[in-house]
């Protein structure tokens, strides 16, 4: 899923950097033929291995509603392990990223393809490879669901803390080397609080797209093999195999609470606690409140534990040893040697990965089958495109009248974030029950399931865009009796114009990744199917077919990749050059 | 470079700086920029020295090359620090800025040094409040810095400094972020402690543009040239303190350093035009609006002035520093308005029309200055009317000028020139794909 930071803090600086590196460079070309091989490789070992692997011991899922309770948190456990992974990634690859030159280039365009790639199109590979890596258990079925949700949320965190890095406060750094602060006192005194409040909002915004992914990743037939784990993903395939609507019904009503209580407990608390690392001197107009984090401010014991733990935490950090800058550049012999062994092994493992792919293209894939994936991409590119269009001409205009009403504005707020972090995929089985009864055509109204859970982005993004219009600006228009077309053309547009990008880009890559899941649907002994490129990986996932899993997964990437370097990303940059209101 | 920290000996200074040169950008690009040519700087123990210069003049790095901040090209930085005790640093440094951390509280951040050097937590809490208590800022040790105003703030910054028990504290335009008030108080203060000696510390070096600032807290001051940077004056200030700015000693002395920092050698644009191939190309301009030269004008024919005025009254009257006066000044008579003789701004005849003329008249009489005496404008308007489309991108103008000055400066002349070109109606520029044109309509 593409997600660029919807902060607005930090979308200047994002902007800046989006520039930079419009057009492909070669580097963006190592990095797609690595991640392609890495791709092949992971699905030869599948196949070396026999599949299926029938000897997997599974607990049966039953839908029995007194372990439903069990099945949330397990689905819930799965996502905050997701994000400590995706933590735990951000913070080594994105403080290699900005240490090393050498490292920033490879790593920047692997990040940059990493999110742009529809996830669910390789559940196929991650799933075997775990399995093969742990055969006899659970474990690698439940590695392969984290790794997938891991999969959709790490690189735009990764981006974020990158990109804070890099735009450290220059006088602050200064103040850190005068007084010779060791790099880790650097990274928790500088570094980290400089990071934190960007990589919250992204981590946020990560979980929220994570649901969605947890839930498609807990139930998943490749071949003959049926993979069913403990949780609302799998509660809800066992209810759609019968057809049982009341439990679909306790689905939804589950993942209700869970993000409730995850955006009360969790959420609002740290981004209320976060906005003290702002690196404003002045305060927020509005403080993020939390009632969660004022209850534990209150309470006498949290803080006895805490107190000292922070203390101790802080004899940790080493101090650094006394002794004068000696930061010598190395002699210019040596550093040209390290280029060209660097050079070398970048250029040894582009020639792997090209062999590989291309020995792998000729042995399985012959031409028509990628015809036909290119077909099918551009009925999946139409269908989603229409569908932003249609999501846009509906949303817009009601989320920029909410966006003026201050008083409606912040409760929509919070709902349509809350519907956005809902997983759409959980209330599919409502509209496929719906198409079966009414008889329609799956290619047509399957379609609208892809923007089901997407089109939240654009009413929210509407929303905030239409509320930052200065009161200024509106009185001027209000006085020179600018209205109805004026009005939108002048005023309302240009300043919802970045905002509403930032919405349709992010609406956009979820819709490519739901494609996955909405085009190939089932209710019962009865399977829907709407062309698409969605549709033929789904198909060729559950019928075992890797290669040709890996053709639909390749193509799409290549699409999404293509629309956003060529469309969304010059747009996102003219917008934010023209219309930001700063 | 080389450090070096050394054992006391009489009469050593506790700074020296011998033959310091700095280039910023050299390399494949070309020669680079200079901005600190053969500076030889020594800070005695006991004194405050204030380091006056134009902004350009690379005071701001010879401070940063002092902290250890930036190593200079060529030359060295010597730090006779007598005690080479493990709590006390040889240097720190106050910033413009204040560089505060937002999320650390008051305490917190004067703390910062002392938790680098690895002290006890009872030891750093003991100084860190010790230095909150005699900078004045008991009461605020819980306070985050955005609750602060902009004088208590610079105040932690000087706590934080003070704490770590520098040899010589570096202060790198301390007051300038502040208003007139706060800045006055601040200053006061300080020079309070200095003389009752409660300061833990031996020397100052100060930079500043403020020359008032200079005189009244510094005893000796050094005058800086811009472009390249280079010491040109050395002033002792032997007032006695307190000083008073109305005292006429006080007076005469501001006056002197006006005079010695307009009269400095100027940045020789023939020379550096010379490089290029259109002769005075090299000359950076100020980014100056239109209104502000014209008001400037108008000024000098305001009673008491009669076509003429002497720079540092001017500068009292108008409440303006050295360093915002100069440029005007400065524009004024590169485009002939007025003329510069010592302290004197006079009005030329030209400059005299401009003031009784209308804001037509006024327009084209300024046009006619452009063209003629600014070869940037010149240059602009004859590559748009030989070209066919009558258009020019302006990167093609940039890169020129940066072949004799530094991108920043190519920026601004490009930003003065759009401003005054677009005023005088002698061409158009469109931001939007950053191109000149001849803005005919037809």
């Amino acid at each position: 899923m593409v997600f660029l930071s919807s902060d607005r803090l930090n979308a200047g600086l994002l902007a800046r950097f989006a520039r930079r590196r419009l057009a492909p460079n070669r580097y963006d070309l190592i990095a797609m033929a690595l991640i392609g091989a890495i791709a092949v490789l992971l699905v030869h070992g599948a196949r070396q291995m026999n599949l299926p692997v029938a000897a997997l011991h599974q607990t049966p899922v039953t839908l029995d509603l007194a372990r439903l309770p069990e099945y949330a948190l397990r689905s819930t456990l799965r996502m905050f392990a997701a994000i400590l992974g995706s933590l735990l990634f951000t913070f080594v690859v994105a403080t290699l990223a900005a240490r090393s030159r050498k490292a920033e280039l490879l790593i920047i365009p692997m990040l940059d393809i990493g999110q742009s790639i529809p996830v669910l199109s390789f559940i196929a590979f991650t799933l075997t490879f775990f399995v093969n890596l742990f055969p006899r258990s659970e474990l690698g079925v439940e590695l392969a669901a984290i790794f997938m949700v891991f999969t959709a949320q790490a690189w735009n965190m990764a981006f974020s803390f990158y990109q804070s890095l890099r735009t450290l406060p220059s006088d602050l750094e200064e103040v850190c080397r005068q007084f010779g602060l060791s790099p880790w006192q650097r990274f928790f005194k500088l570094e980290l609080p400089f990071a934190t409040p960007a990589l919250i909002w992204n981590t946020m915004m990560s979980m929220s797209g994570g649901w969605f992914f947890v839930v498609a990743s807990e139930a998943f037939t490749v071949g003959q093999t049926n993979y069913m784990l403990p949780g609302i993903g799998s509660w809800l395939a066992v209810a759609i195999q019968r057809e049982d609507l009341a439990a679909v019904g306790w689905a939804v009503a589950a993942m209700a609470v869970i993000i409730i209580v995850y955006d009360q407990l969790l959420f609002r608390p740290i981004v209320a606690w976060a906005d003290k690392f702002r690196f404003e001197m002045t305060a927020s107009e509005i403080e993020p409140q939390s009632w969660f984090l004022d209850l534990l401010n209150r309470t006498r014991l949290a803080k006895r534990l805490l107190t000292p733990l922070s203390g101790w935490l802080g004899r940790l950090i080493p101090t650094r040893p006394r002794v004068v800058r000696s930061s010598r550049p190395l002699n210019p012999a040596a550093a040209l040697w390290i280029d060209r062994v660097w050079a070398l092994a970048v250029t040894a493992a582009v020639v792997w990965a090209v062999v590989t792919i291309g020995l792998f293209l000729i042995r399985h894939i012959v031409v028509r089958d990628v015809l036909e994936a290119f077909q099918d991409g551009i009925l999946t590119l139409l269908r989603v495109a229409v569908l932003i269009v249609i999501a846009s001409l509906i949303w817009v205009p009601i989320g920029v009248w909410i966006g003026l009403r201050p008083q409606w504005a912040q409760r929509v707020q919070a709902l349509a974030q809350f519907l956005a972090a809902f997983p759409a995929n959980v209330v599919f089985p409502f509209a496929i029950m719906a198409i079966v009864a009414l008889r329609l055509d799956p290619d047509i109204w399957l379609s609208p399931l892809i923007i089901l859970g997407t089109q939240w982005y654009i009413l929210f993004n509407v929303v905030a865009g239409a509320s930052a219009i200065p009161t200024d600006l509106r009185e001027a228009a209000g006085i020179f009796r600018v209205r109805s077309w004026q009005r939108w053309r002048d005023l309302i547009l240009p300043g919802i114009m970045p905002f509403y990008v930032t919405g349709a880009l992010t609406a956009s890559g979820g819709s490519w990744n739901a494609s996955v899941v909405a085009e190939f649907v089932s209710w019962g002994s009865t399977t829907l199917k709407a062309r698409g490129l969605g549709a033929y990986i789904a198909q060729a996932t559950a019928a075992g077919d890797i290669p040709r899993v890996a053709l639909g997964a390749t193509v799409m990437s290549l699409f999404v990749i293509v629309l956003n370097r060529s469309l969304w990303r010059p747009l996102y940059n003219y917008a934010e050059d023209r219309f930001r209101l700063t | 470079m080389t450090l070096t920290l050394e054992a006391p000996a009489e009469a050593t200074p506790l700074v020296e700086v011998h033959g310091l040169r700095h280039v910023y950008g050299a390399g494949k690009s070309g020669p680079g920029l200079v901005v600190l040519d053969d500076v030889n700087v020594s800070l005695r123990d006991h004194e405050i020295v204030g380091l006056l210069g134009r902004s350009g003049s690379g005071k701001s790095t010879l401070l940063r090359s002092i902290a250890g901040l930036i190593t200079p090209s060529e030359g060295e930085v010597r730090i006779n620090n007598p005690s080479g005790d493990a709590g006390q640093s040889a240097v720190a440094m106050v910033f413009q800025s204040f560089a505060l951390f937002p999320w650390l509280t008051v305490e917190k951040n004067v703390e910062l040094g002392l938790e680098a050097k690895g002290l006890a937590p009872e030891v750093r809490r003991k100084r860190t409040l010790a230095a909150i208590d005699l900078i004045g800022l008991d009461g605020f040790e819980n306070a985050y810095p955005k609750e602060l105003s902009g004088g208590m703030r610079q105040r932690v910054g000087l706590a934080r400094a003070l704490v770590v028990e520098p040899a010589v504290l570096l202060m790198d335009e301390p007051f300038s972020a502040l208003d007139v008030l706060t800045a006055e108080t601040l200053r006061t203060d300080l020079v309070d402690l200095w003389t009752e000696g409660r300061m833990p510390i031996r020397s100052i070096l100060m930079v500043t543009h403020n020359i008032e600032e200079a005189v009244l807290m510094c005893d000796r001051v050094l005058v800086f040239s811009s472009n390249p940077g280079r010491v040109v004056a050395e002033v002792e200030v032997d007032l006695p303190r307190p000083r008073h700015r109305l005292d006429p000693s006080f007076r005469a002395l501001v006056d002197d350093l006006y005079g010695r920092m307009t009269t400095q050698p100027k940045p020789t644009s023939a020379q550096q035009g010379a490089r290029t191939g259109t002769p005075g190309l090299g000359v950076a301009l100020a980014v100056l609006d239109t209104d502000t030269l014209a008001s400037m004008i108008e000024r000098l024919v305001t009673p008491p002035n009669d076509g003429e005025a002497d720079l540092a009254d001017l500068a009292a009257h108008l409440q303006m520093e050295a360093d915002e006066l100069l440029p005007i000044a400065e524009t004024l008579q590169l485009m002939r308005f007025a003329d510069m003789a010592g302290r004197t701004l006079r009005l030329t005849p030209a400059g005299r029309r401009y003031e009784a003329a209308d804001v037509d008249r006024r327009k084209q009489i300024f046009a006619q200055h452009l063209l003629a005496y600014v070869p940037l404008a010149r240059h602009i308007r004859s590559v748009l009317d030989e070209s066919p489309s009558h258009q020019a991108p302006a990167s093609r103008f940039r890169e020129e000028l940066e072949e004799s000055m530094s991108p920043a400066y190519a920026e601004e002349t490009i930003e003065a020139i759009v401003t005054w070109g677009r005023y005088a109606e002698i061409f158009a520029y469109h931001e939007d794909d950053d191109r000149f044109s001849l803005d005919d309509p037809a």
